[in-house]
């Protein structure tokens, strides 16, 4: 039986990829939710663009009430808590530490991705616009960028292809693609298959892949504690 | 005394004449976003503006409010200079879309980081700058492309504006603003890079009671000052919040 990752497994599975003292941006959608399984005791420093660092959670639905400000949001205009050793800045330093190559992890969404990390991830498949906000600079300037995606589209396409069909968010980007059936990495010899949800076989997931993929030597089932 | 405070915010945006460039300081969710400023403007009623703001407003993210929208819904913009201009949701497409889809806005995207960047350029008085950010992708179109260190990299020009409106928390008299949580976003860079900037703030106090340590954006950006006097009703905790108190 092969089941698919939800979308909040593909958020513990990539919550394995940060490390104690990380600066990281999460993007709208399931990268947000990676904070949610971030191990007790690592201590990760978010980035948000609109000029804030090492803020805390995001507020549940019952805090709102009490809690909300709204001077204390994320990038996706969600409220946080506050927490000791914050920081506020203006846009143009949130870009200088992106551009300047000061973040470690980007997590971000993705509408195709090719085998070289060329990421499309701005314009909205069927609509002929798009949002391009601050995905460009992170996928460009971040020392690793994750991507985080349903494997394949609504209607079963692949959503890792040879050549991006979208305008590129940016090329040769990707460092690593966590879908809910596979984790993937972006080599110079291309995707290399690392891991695959449970009842998957690598023909199974090559199917719905259309650059061809390398077995990793230590390939494995998903692990997500 | 040198006193920027203006009574209302009807005659501090009174004299913006058609045609002129505004930037707006916005990002997800009104804070940050002069609201009564855009307000005024709508009333006042200049058109054929061109706006330079981090949406196109009205994008939904969370709270559904009036902030640059009313601008567009009134038909007072021609041109917008953005990095997120669309709704999230196909099925709730913003003014703004409707207008730039059918050709009566014409849409500039940046990305966010070039878009405050040449903000900053703007208000230091440089006139362009290198960035590797779209090289490679639609952003190229029609740029200067250079190589740095092996890496492609565009040319991208200063933006600079005849208005700025910018949300602040606290003002002085003599114009020096210190801004609040995730309220600063765009408006210290743009209080830098307008003939005249106007902020709309909570409280203004009086000139020597902001501590010089402090002050994010210094006096001589800042032309004119409005304080709030009406509660826009939003969830904010100034009695609390930790980070308040450090002014």
């Amino acid at each position: 039986m092969k089941e698919r990752l939800s979308r909040e497994a593909i958020a513990m599975r990539i919550a394995k990829e940060l490390f104690d003292g990380a600066v990281v941006n999460l993007g709208i959608g399931i990268p947000t939710m990676v904070s949610s399984f971030v191990p007790e005791g690592m201590t990760i420093i978010y980035h948000s663009e609109n000029g804030m660092l090492g803020f805390g959670s995001v507020l549940s639905a019952d805090e709102v009430e009490e809690k909300a400000d709204i001077d204390l949001v994320n990038a996706g205009g969600q409220y946080v808590r506050p927490k000791p050793g914050m920081s506020f800045f203006h846009h143009a330093d949130s870009f200088a530490m992106v551009r300047g190559g000061h973040l470690d992890v980007a997590v971000l969404g993705a509408i195709e991705v090719t085998d070289c990390g060329d990421l499309a991830n701005w314009m909205f498949p069927g609509r002929g616009v798009g949002n391009i906000g601050g995905g460009m600079d992170l996928a460009f300037n971040t020392k690793k960028v994750i991507v985080a995606m349903e494997h394949t589209t609504k209607d079963g396409r692949p959503k890792i292809v040879k050549k991006c069909c979208v305008p590129l968010t940016a090329e040769r980007c990707v460092d690593l693609i966590v879908t809910d059936i596979a984790v993937i990495d972006v080599t110079y010899q291309g995707l290399v298959l690392k891991e695959y949800a449970p009842g998957w076989t690598v023909d199974d997931i090559q199917a719905l892949t259309e650059p061809e993929l390398k077995a990793a030597p230590d390939l494995k089932e998903i692990e997500l504690l | 005394m040198l006193n920027k405070v203006f009574e209302s915010f009807d005659a501090a945006v009174a004299d913006i004449p058609d045609g002129a460039t505004i930037m707006i300081g916005n990002f997800a969710g009104p804070g940050g976003t002069p609201f009564y400023l855009i307000q005024a403007l709508r009333r006042q009623g200049a058109r054929n503006l061109t706006i330079v703001a981090n949406t196109a407003g009205g994008i939904g993210l969370t709270l559904d409010y009036d902030d640059h929208r009313i601008l567009f819904q009134n038909k007072q913009v021609k041109k917008v200079i953005a990095s997120f201009p669309f709704s999230t949701s196909a099925s709730k497409p913003t003014e703004a879309e409707k207008q730039i889809l059918s050709g009566e806005v014409e849409l500039e995207i940046v990305p966010q980081g070039t878009l405050s960047e040449r903000i900053r350029a703007g208000g230091a008085g440089i006139p362009a700058f290198y960035t590797p950010t779209g090289a490679g992708t639609i952003m190229e179109q029609g740029k200067e492309r250079r190589i740095f260190d092996g890496r492609p990299c565009l040319l991208e020009h200063a933006l600079k504006a005849d208005y700025a409106f910018v949300r602040a928390y606290k003002a002085d008299r003599a114009g020096n603003l210190v801004y609040r949580g995730t309220q600063r976003q765009f408006n210290p860079i743009m209080a830098t890079a307008a003939k005249t900037t106007i902020a709309e703030v909570d409280e203004t106090v009086e000139t020597g009671h902001l501590d010089p340590e402090a002050i994010v954006t210094p006096g001589i950006f800042v032309n004119r000052i409005v304080q709030i006097t009406q509660d826009p009703g939003f969830r904010r905790h100034l009695e609390n919040s930790f980070w308040a108190k450090r002014e």
